[in-house]
């Protein structure tokens, strides 16, 4: 019981992680696929930040009479990188989304796909013309 | 440079670093020069600086010294490390020389393909994903490589979506989504091997990875990473952004992106293969470079059928990149020096390969406006010195001798003979997906040379700065073909730092 | 100048005609000149490696080398010398009949044709001063791809098909089974180099030796052994220029001519001989002269027939090599030549009935002796030359090859080869028969009107025809240089 309770935050990470991934891979919405791979990588987020949690630990400020464990603060700093990383594709993800709109005028990947096969059907057209 | 050692700072000491600062200082810089053909000439003008460090550098290593460089003064493995040898030098030099030599190319595709006032934020673009592909080649830090790793794709999604065609919007959106998921479980293996070990330089790690080695985090960390690695550079079946990507989006960037995007992932490939876990005798039995095997036979001969029924150019070339990416990691899967030596000398030989054969088949779209092979018809008539530039580029995508195509699989036939039947039949493989090349290589003669033009067409010879760079490495593919010398020794040489033979 | 310079020029000077054909190619007359000249002087260079070679010299050039131990390399043989000089010297023939030809016929993109003409003989004399296997399969490879705009000359649809079966045919061929013959060459012997004595001797034996001889001999498409023949009727689609170039100056001597290097010096005669798992090849050469004499026999148009008539005749070559005694060796190596003067010289016919006449097919030639009686006559002595009568130069190599098959105890052989000579017989002689004994239809009683075709073609035939006569009065001399190559020693 201990040793599941010890191990739960790998439990949660493989939870959201499938579930982001899921997400991502199936859902034909693509602001949806964008949360998804939020999810995904909020999971890995919390599995490096909470790899370097110590029970009873504090926060690494160094200065007299720091006698408790602390906390490992290098996977939050590393976090913090990644987290900047994943706004950023985040945002060019909608980015994209955005002028996919404007181009076909939808966001679902099915109606994109049949949108750019009339695309294509017109571009053949004018080549032929 | 007087002046800057008497300031304390020694130019020559500080290239590792500089290698990657000079063009991640550059890209903002860059969107601030707004007038014509300023961002391309400081691009170029970076690119240039990028091009003469990895040069320096990788002549200090030649001679097999390893550069370690300390990042801000850190000592590893608590600061970070940049670590220059064989293999990474020589993939810089790829990089770099690419962008160098595809940024005059750029000029005139970029000036028809992307609109005007977005020429200053594509160059810098251009310059951030040349940046993240250098920091992920020189850097020795696990972590530091998915940061640059993301650089560089963050840029590539925004230069494959910067054309005019809304094809390669949704190509980019796909690319998106896969490249995030195989950037993520590179971090899931970074963290897991962090997690075990407590540290993330790649030289620390696998030496402490050691007495940890045979755990189920390890393997899966290994596995994590190879997935992710594997989603990054295109591997079938996870290639299919790829042909609509390099076809739609500007000429430029197929050109660059071809030529350099794929090869540094492979390069992580290698890195983490054999340099991490490369030690570890718990993985002697199961060795994740040879479980690709199976899926780079397959992408070369699915890339090279695919390609023989494709009607885009472009789209043709895109498909044959996926094959042969097939190619070096088979080359790497099948392991041993020959095969490190084809997988490696084959990311240098297809480099300068399908960069000009994309730079023919843009500088066509200039001038035709369509990529659609029936435009094509008569082309070598039209423009004589682009087309035969393409056919003679076109003999090395087949393999044919005398061209540096020949060298890698001349590496990959003999790598594969050594592994007995199965080696016999990836052989045979190889051979007959070059059959398959010659296939599609000679549907552009036929509907090149052999049928006349339209009557109504305009076409002239494409402009000088698409030519001389066309040229240049079309010259390459032969030179390297026939010299080979440098790029051989070279991958040799990074064959056996990697596997820790002595020469 | 050095003999390494002259070989290096034999490859270079071609290369430079077809600069000089290309600038050249707006002024029809200076184009042909250029030709010319470039063709003289091509096989006044060629012929003065002659002597070197026949005091028993084997000038080398290497080039460049790829990687270690794989070089392009240029090595000079007798073999290999005789080939480049026939190559060479029947392109002066062959341009002069081919301005006649092309101007006769009012043919297009002239230049192109020109062009790729000299291509063709730049690979030809490449494969035949080839000094290892990976410089022969590139000049193999130039040739084929250097020959398919000639093929393709006319641009029909039905050219293209053409063209198509014989690119595909000999490309497929080259890369899916000859050249897995030569990576496995090198993994058994580390060297891709031609040997006098051979290199696989010891290194392969029973069914690996066959089965990477039948690599060999089906991946060299060019020397079409049956069932792998079907490009060479197809390439009849080109003009009659090509399909001599085609049938005696280049394409299929370099076939017969990569079968008897791969035997001789990569193979060995002495593994031939020995090993009996290489006999299949002795049969498959015997099957194939027999039975495309056959067919030959059923075909109509002329161009067709002397197709087929080519693939056996080949065959011969193949079977000399097979046989593995010096005679059959020395035999298959002098068909090249009395076969190159012979079949150049039908072909020249054909395409001068067709230039004078239009007509293709043989039923409709009744009576042409009357109407081309130079042509005609020229024919017949090339045809002769081909079944082997003297005093003309097929009958020295074929009972060459008799005796070899004797030496090495296939005495059936001597059977097939007899009967092979009644087929010939039977299928190239009743077109002059029928030429000049009928009468033309439709000419009623009166003397017919001479109608021949143009001066530059009846020089070029001239010239072949007698030609044939001049190789049996110096079939010694070829003996004798051609002999070494079957020494262990290379006679050196």
């Amino acid at each position: 019981m201990m040793e599941w309770l010890g191990q739960f935050n790998y439990y949660v990470f493989a939870i959201l992680m499938t579930a982001g991934v899921y997400i991502a891979m199936s859902r034909g919405n693509l602001v949806k696929k964008v949360v998804g791979l939020n999810i995904f990588q909020a999971s890995v987020f919390l599995l490096y930040i909470s790899s370097g949690k110590i029970w009873g630990g504090t926060a690494p400020i160094l200065g007299d009479g720091l006698t408790q464990p602390i906390s490992n603060p290098l996977p939050h700093v590393l976090i913090l990188t990644a987290i900047v990383v994943g706004i950023a594709t985040t945002s060019i993800g909608l980015a994209l989304i955005v002028r996919i709109k404007e181009a076909y005028g939808t966001v679902e990947e099915d109606e994109i796909a049949e949108a750019e096969a009339l695309y294509e059907e017109e571009l053949m057209r004018a080549e032929e013309a | 440079m007087s002046t800057a050692a008497s300031a304390g700072f020694s130019l020559m000491a500080n290239l590792p670093a500089l290698q990657v600062v000079v063009p991640m200082v550059a890209a903002p810089i860059c969107t601030f020069l707004r007038f014509r053909n300023g961002p391309w000439a400081f691009a170029l003008l970076v690119s240039a600086a990028t091009f003469w460090i990895s040069a320096n550098l990788l002549m200090q290593v030649l001679g097999g010294d390893v550069i370690s460089y300390e990042m801000g003064g850190w000592a590893p493995p608590f600061g970070i490390e940049y670590r220059v040898d064989t293999i990474n030098a020589f993939v810089l030099l790829i990089v770099s020389g690419i962008s160098l030599i595809a940024l005059p190319y750029a000029l005139r595709s970029v000036e028809r393909e992307v609109p005007r006032d977005k020429h200053h934020l594509f160059y810098a673009g251009w310059l951030l994903c040349l940046c993240g592909m250098l920091g992920i080649t020189i850097t020795g830090d696990a972590f530091n490589i998915f940061v640059f790793l993301e650089i560089s794709s963050l840029s590539t999604y925004m230069l494959l979506a910067s054309g005019r065609d809304p094809r390669a919007l949704t190509a980019a959106f796909q690319y998106l989504v896969l490249g995030t998921l195989g950037a993520t479980f590179i971090l899931i293996g970074v963290g897991l091997l962090y997690i075990m070990t407590g540290t993330l330089n790649i030289a620390d790690l696998a030496e402490r990875l050691g007495p940890v080695s045979d755990t189920t985090s390890v393997r899966a960390a290994a596995a994590f990473l190879t997935v992710g690695i594997a989603l990054k550079f295109a591997l079938f079946p996870a290639h299919f952004w790829l042909p609509n990507g390099y076809a739609y989006s500007p000429s430029a960037v197929g050109v660059f992106l071809s030529a350099t995007a794929t090869k540094v992932s492979i390069y992580v490939l290698l890195r983490f293969q054999f340099t991490v876990f490369g030690e570890i005798p718990a993985f002697a039995d199961l060795d994740f470079a040879t479980l690709l095997l199976p899926f780079a036979v397959v992408a070369f001969l699915v890339g090279s059928t695919v390609a023989i029924f494709q009607t885009d150019l472009k789209r043709l070339l895109a498909w044959s990149s996926i094959a042969q990416i097939g190619y070096m990691v088979a080359g790497i899967g099948l392991g041993g020096v020959d095969g490190l030596t084809a997988g490696i000398v084959h990311l240098f030989n297809h480099a300068i390969t399908k960069a000009a054969l994309f730079m023919a088949a843009g500088a066509f779209f200039l001038r035709v406006g369509s990529m659609h092979i029936d435009r094509l018809a008569g082309i070598g008539k039209t423009m004589p010195f682009t087309t035969l530039a393409f056919v003679l580029s076109g003999l090395s995508l087949i393999g044919v001798p005398t061209t540096v195509g020949f060298i890698s699989k001349w590496y990959l036939i003999l790598a594969a003979l050594q592994h007995g039947t199965a080696g016999y039949a990836i052989a045979a493989m190889v051979l007959a997906s070059s059959l398959l090349a010659v296939m599609y290589v000679w549907r552009i003669v036929e509907v090149a040379y052999f049928r006349d033009p339209a009557a109504n067409q305009e076409i002239t010879e494409a402009p000088l700065s698409m030519l001389l760079p066309l040229w240049a490495l079309t010259i390459g593919c032969f030179y390297f073909g026939l010299e080979t010398g440098y790029s051989v020794d070279i991958a040799r040489a990074a064959a056996q730092s990697l596997l820790g033979v002595t020469p | 100048m050095s003999i390494e310079t002259h070989i290096q020029l034999a490859l270079l000077i071609p290369i430079i005609g077809l600069v000089g054909i290309v600038l050249t190619g707006r002024i029809p007359n200076l184009r042909e000149a250029v030709t010319l000249v470039t063709a003289t002087a091509n096989a006044i260079n060629v012929w003065s490696i002659f002597p070197a070679i026949q005091a028993g010299a084997r000038p080398s050039v290497t080039l460049f080398e790829l990687l270690p131990g794989l070089t392009i390399n240029f090595t000079v043989e007798p073999l290999g010398m005789m080939f480049a000089a026939i190559a060479s010297t029947l392109w002066i023939v062959n341009s002069i009949y081919s301005i006649g030809y092309m101007r006769g016929n009012k043919e297009t993109s002239q230049t192109r044709f020109y062009a790729c003409f000299a291509l063709s003989i730049s690979a030809a004399i490449g494969i035949a001063f080839a000094g290892n296997l990976l410089t022969l399969f590139i000049f193999y490879e130039i040739l084929t791809l250097s020959t398919y705009p000639l093929v393709t000359h006319k641009g029909t649809e039905d050219a293209k098909r053409g063209g198509r079966t014989y690119l595909g045919i000999l490309i497929a061929t080259s890369i899916g089974l000859q050249l897995p013959a030569i990576i496995w060459t090198w993994n058994l012997t580390g060297t891709l180099d031609f040997v006098p004595g051979g290199t696989l001797t010891g290194k392969v034996q029973g069914l690996s030796a066959g089965l990477l001889l039948a690599l060999y001999m089906y991946g060299v498409g060019k020397a079409a052994l049956m069932p792998i023949h079907k490009w060479l009727p197809a390439a009849m689609v080109a003009p009659t220029p090509v399909s001599a170039l085609l049938h005696a100056v280049a394409v299929v001597k370099a076939g017969v001519f990569t079968v008897i290097k791969i035997i001789v010096y990569v193979f060995g005669l002495e593994l031939i001989t020995t090993e009996s798992a290489t006999n299949w090849l002795i049969y498959a050469a015997a099957i194939t002269l027999t039975l495309a004499s056959l067919i030959a026999m059923n075909q109509d148009n002329l161009k067709r027939r002397l197709a087929y008539s080519t693939v056996s005749q080949l065959s011969y070559v193949i079977l000399g090599a097979a046989l593995g005694t010096a005679m059959g060796v020395v035999g298959g190596g002098m068909h090249i030549a009395m076969h190159a003067a012979g079949k150049i010289t039908l072909f020249f016919c054909a395409g001068a009935i067709y230039v004078a006449l239009h007509k293709t097919e043989i039923s409709d030639m009744k009576g042409i002796g009357r109407i081309m009686p130079v042509t005609m006559f020229c024919f017949m002595i090339g045809a002769l030359s081909v079944i082997g009568i003297p005093p003309l130069g097929g009958s020295w190599s074929k009972f060459l090859l008799m005796v070899g098959a004797a030496d090495a105890g296939f005495q059936f052989i001597i059977g097939v080869l007899i009967l092979s000579s009644l087929l010939n017989v039977a299928y190239l002689m009743p077109i002059p028969l029928r030429g000049f004994m009928l009468r033309p239809p439709g000419a009623g009683d009166g003397p017919v009107k001479v109608q021949e075709a143009p001066l530059a073609c009846l020089i070029a035939i001239c010239i072949t025809a007698a030609l044939t006569v001049v190789l049996f009065f110096m079939a010694q001399e070829i003996f004798d240089f051609l002999l070494p190559i079957t020494m262990t020693g290379g006679g050196q």
